[in-house]
């Protein structure tokens, strides 16, 4: 085994250990990268000059024992929604082609000071809409385990650069399903943690009220690691919340036994593939068998999730998109006077998606349909997050598939948006309550593409579902594959 | 036909807080272009904005001071445009539930109190400022003042006259310059204001067709404005014309308001909430404890000024017409405690130079050459027998021009009072004996002579002569 293809931990001991160094782990990683991006294109920018500097000073810092934090010296990799200062940052979009942030997101000023090494910037879906990861402005990422595929989206550069080892973890941000859903998609463990949990600061904004950063990751564990590293109170974002950030890497032990999981019948219906039911039954069935309590419960309002959630998203998208006017930074048209410089230059800045959604918003917020539109949106979103407290009321923790189907091909959908909204039909609803969710491999379909479970968790407990998920990854072995073990 | 104007004022006051509503940024004013900003002001992709404590403190102030209600969760909202020096595309203000509504205020009207109703006051991001014609063909945005805090009050349509307009307007300014919340400076655009003018026929209860002046940018400004506005539409109506709904500017050298693009008018705004930032909730412990803080207010202290100083209404009006004006006079009478006196030169001969040289809306008494306290010495002067009220109108104005101390010009100019009997004695024989004629005259009985004979003798000293002094000796010289 190279020693790109490690977890986080291992090579956090490994590096602790002295049996390698940041210098090795980081070429390690640049040299998979170099092997194998050229066909999955995970990444938009590999800042291989800056990781080998990062990976110098962590090597200092360690050998002076000074540092116990478990990234020093860890290659990961960002969604390039992330702001790196100095490193370019573009959200997949021309419009910010060429844009070189003056400072650095709070999560990634939060990886810098644990001295994680930062190798490079994913691909995603322009400004973080999609769910394939085919919706970028340069190119599409291609599933590791199956070239023809979507790696999911929007974090789909993420997902696929850890299914890929092409980094030991990274991290994306996920608004209605952006991290668990390529997290299903390519095999590995994609943790949403509830809103406020994590500072959106210096992050590209998408829908301000659902976007979240989360860790992608090769196993839970490593899921627990790096939230902790990112979760807290940030005084630059007015949404994140002051509450204390628990261990959750030492809260991963302790089992099931006596935890009551809901499973909500609205969520196993017609359309789903059967291999992912079967999938997500027998998981279940493995966490009952481990002393879990199995609830039948309703969320009577799922089936209106999608629908709100574009209004929602859109309307709020469409605000947060006014900015690329091409005045002050990235791409600007030559046009005749100041209203064609803004027309021309959205025109030729931003992709397809992108311009349906900020027309949807724009539709969705404008006078006469604010009320029929947004409003009732809103109302119907505080009855799905009703849904999801009188839940709670009975069990610890709901249990869903992740997604209704395992990885599509590349270009199957993008003929047909509603086709591919449908993706996040299981992982919308959470976004819309602002809870937190894992998503983790469950097993294979007969193609050998991975399925995932999702685990949602009460407002902040982000500690029973990374519990729940590792009791349920240590009694099997799906976390342990790689692509190329298939077949 | 008789008409009857409708107004109601949207005023912009610019809150004086160090920095700005959603950052750290200094708010000075002219710094350097750009000077005064950050990420967050400048609307980088990724920035988030969180609520400055002290501009909610100050909208609470300005809330509470003119008799609002307080809405305990109110939101912030975004307002969505275009424009270059709009850096997010959208301003943050308050939309639906601003933090306060229903308030008044009460104004005089021509010896009367008038109250008038408040609709909102809400708070809001400035804008930045785009300055055109310097380089060519292209214009540059100088975003200091993105992000400056403001607060937005906006007045019922309850104003009938450009005189009440600009009571509400002095009464209010006055408030919040006694609240601390705002200098009130017009020329800097610190205190700024946009009228609503609508007019309909005497007598009638419905509202006419409303028309929206913008760029008023001083008292006089929007006097003239408003009065325009008033006539222009009357003129429209009895001629059988028809009003459109429409934003109009007002052209300060041509004297008249004209029509701006309608199409900037036609705007659609799109208004929600801001996501970014949570719903304000203001608990009732703050709200007293702001309520406990706030200052003495003008009408509290004009009536502090007629009850302690014994001052007439008009002059202690005149005198908590403004919160600097108000402190320099009770600085003024605490280093001398003639309250009648200091106020009469206030009134008198300071707001006359203040018309004279035209300064009355650009004036900061921090820049007037005679401190409070001078002004004090100067009245003590007077009551202590040193120089003569004629004289002391000489001093006040070589104060005025050298800032001397009015002692240092009274001994360097040689100004003090005579009193001293001996030598007024000998002016007198020395008039008397080169005004022999008239002397013969008043003792004929012509009385007027006698004050002839006084001005003689006042002018034979220079003024400096005690005028009771004399007219005591020369009465007894005569006799
Ligand atoms: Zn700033």
């Amino acid at each position: 085994m190279t020693l790109a293809a490690l977890t986080l931990h291992a090579a956090s001991d490994t590096l602790r250990r002295r049996e390698c160094s940041s210098v090795e782990l980081t070429e390690a990683v640049l040299a998979r990268i170099a092997a194998s991006d050229e066909n999955i294109r995970a990444y938009l920018t590999v800042d291989r000059q800056g990781a080998r500097d990062q990976a110098r000073q962590a090597d200092k810092l360690l050998s002076e024992n000074k540092s116990d934090s478990p990234l020093l010296g860890v290659p990961l990799a960002l969604k390039d929604n992330f702001l790196t200062r100095g490193l370019k940052t573009t959200c997949a979009s021309k419009i910010l082609g060429d844009f070189v942030p003056p400072y650095d997101a709070t999560t990634v000023a939060k990886l810098r000071n644990a001295g994680a090494v930062i190798v490079g910037k994913t691909n995603l879906d322009e400004f973080a809409m999609g769910s394939s990861a085919e919706n970028s402005a340069f190119h599409p990422t291609r599933n590791p385990w199956d070239g023809a595929r979507v790696p999911g989206g929007s974090s789909g550069g993420s997902a696929a650069a850890v299914a890929a080892d092409e980094c030991i973890a990274a991290l994306g941000t996920d608004t209605g399903g952006s991290i668990r859903q390529p997290a299903a998609c390519c095999g590995i463990v994609g943790l949403k943690p509830s809103y406020g949990r994590v500072s959106r600061y210096g992050i590209i904004a998408f829908a301000s009220s659902m976007d979240q950063v989360g860790p992608m990751t090769k196993d839970v564990r490593d899921s627990a690691l790096l939230l902790e590293a990112i979760a807290g109170h940030d005084p630059a974002d007015a949404t994140s919340v002051q509450r204390p950030v628990p261990k959750y890497s030492e809260a991963l032990t302790g089992g099931v036994k006596g935890l009551r999981l809901g499973v909500p019948r609205e969520y196993f219906v017609a359309g789903m593939a059967p291999e992912v039911e079967q999938a997500v039954r027998r998981a279940i069935a493995e966490l009952e068998k481990q002393g879990a309590r199995i609830e039948d419960i309703s969320l009577p309002h799922t089936s209106y999730a999608v629908a709100v959630y574009y209004i929602i998203a859109t309307a709020e998208a469409s605000s947060n998109l006014a900015r690329y006017d091409g005045m002050r930074y990235g791409h600007r048209a030559e046009a005749a006077d100041l209203n064609d410089t803004y027309m021309l230059s959205r025109e030729e800045g931003f992709g397809a998606e992108v311009k349906r959604r900020i027309m949807l918003g724009t539709y969705a917020l404008s006078a006469g349909y604010y009320e029929a539109y947004y409003l009732k949106a809103q109302r119907v979103r505080a009855l799905i997050k009703r849904d999801f407290d009188q839940a709670f009321a009975s069990c610890d923790a709901i249990v869903t598939p992740t997604m209704p189907t395992t990885a599509f091909k590349i270009g199957e959908k993008t003929q047909d948006p509603l086709q591919m909204y449908l993706s996040d039909i299981y992982t919308i609803s959470v976004n819309l309550a602002g809870l937190p969710a894992i998503s983790l491999p469950c097993g294979f379909d007969k193609a050998g593409l991975p399925i995932g479970l999702q685990i949602i968790g009460k407002p902040f407990d982000e500690a029973t579902i990374l519990r729940v998920a590792y009791a349920y990854e240590q009694a099997t072995e799906c976390h342990t594959m790689k692509p190329e073990d298939r077949g | 036909m008789n008409y009857e104007p409708v107004i109601g004022l949207e005023v912009h006051a610019q809150l004086l807080t160090d920095s700005k509503i959603f950052c750290g940024c200094s708010t000075r004013f002219g710094a350097e272009p750009n000077a005064n900003t950050c990420p967050v002001c400048i609307g980088l992709p990724g920035v988030l904005p969180v609520l400055n404590r002290k501009v909610v403190e100050f909208a609470l102030r300005a809330g509470l001071a003119t008799h609002c209600e307080i809405t305990r969760a109110s939101r912030l909202a975004r307002k969505n445009y275009f424009y270059p020096d709009l850096p997010k595309g959208y301003q943050i203000s308050q939309y639906e539930l601003p933090i306060c509504e229903h308030g008044y205020i009460d104004i005089e009207v021509s010896g009367a109190t008038k109250r008038v109703r408040l609709t909102r006051i809400h708070m809001e991001e400035d804008a930045g400022k785009n300055i055109h014609d310097q380089h060519g063909d292209s214009s540059l945005v100088d975003l200091n003042r993105a992000g400056v805090p403001l607060l937005e009050i906006v007045s019922e349509p309850d104003l009938r006259s450009a005189d009440e307009a600009v009571s509400y307007l002095k009464t209010l300014r006055a408030i919040v310059q006694f609240l601390g919340v705002c200098d009130g400076n017009m020329e800097e655009g610190s205190f700024r204001c946009d009228a609503n003018v609508s007019v309909r026929p005497a007598g009638s209860d419905r509202l006419g067709t409303k028309i929206e002046i913008k760029n008023l940018n001083s008292f006089k400004a929007i006097e003239k404005a408003i009065a325009f506005e008033i006539e222009r539409q009357s003129d429209v109506l009895s001629g059988g014309g028809q009003l459109v709904q429409e934003t109009r500017l007002w052209d300060e050298h041509r004297e008249e308001t004209r029509s701006m693009r309608s199409k900037e008018s036609a705007h659609d705004y799109r208004y929600f909430p801001d996501p970014d930032l949570l719903p304000l909730v203001i608990n009732a412990d703050w709200i007293a404890e702001v309520r406990a803080g706030l200052p003495e207010l003008p009408a509290a202290r004009k009536a502090r000024f007629m009850q302690g100083y014994q001052l007439p209404a008009y002059e202690a009006e005149l005198l908590t017409s403004r919160k600097d004006i108000a402190d320099y006079f009770e600085e003024a009478v605490t280093a001398h405690a003639n309250a009648k006196a200091v106020a009469n030169w206030i009134v008198g001969d300071l707001f006359r130079v203040l018309k004279e040289q035209k300064l009355d809306e650009e004036f900061y008494i921090d820049r007037w050459p005679v401190a409070a306290e001078r002004l004090g010495e100067l009245v003590r002067l007077i009551d202590q027998g040193k120089i003569s009220g004629k004289i002391a109108k000489t001093v006040f104005a070589e104060m005025l021009s050298s800032g001397k101390s009015p002692q240092q010009i009274v001994s360097d100019k040689g100004l003090e009072q005579v009193s001293d009997r001996s030598s007024i004695e000998i002016e007198i024989d020395r008039v008397l004996a080169a005004n022999g004629k008239q002397v013969e005259q008043y003792k004929s009985g012509n009385d007027k002579i006698f004050g002839y004979l006084v001005g003689q003798v006042m002018k034979a000293t220079g003024g400096k002569a005690n005028p009771q002094t004399v007219n005591n000796l020369l009465r007894a010289k005569l006799q």
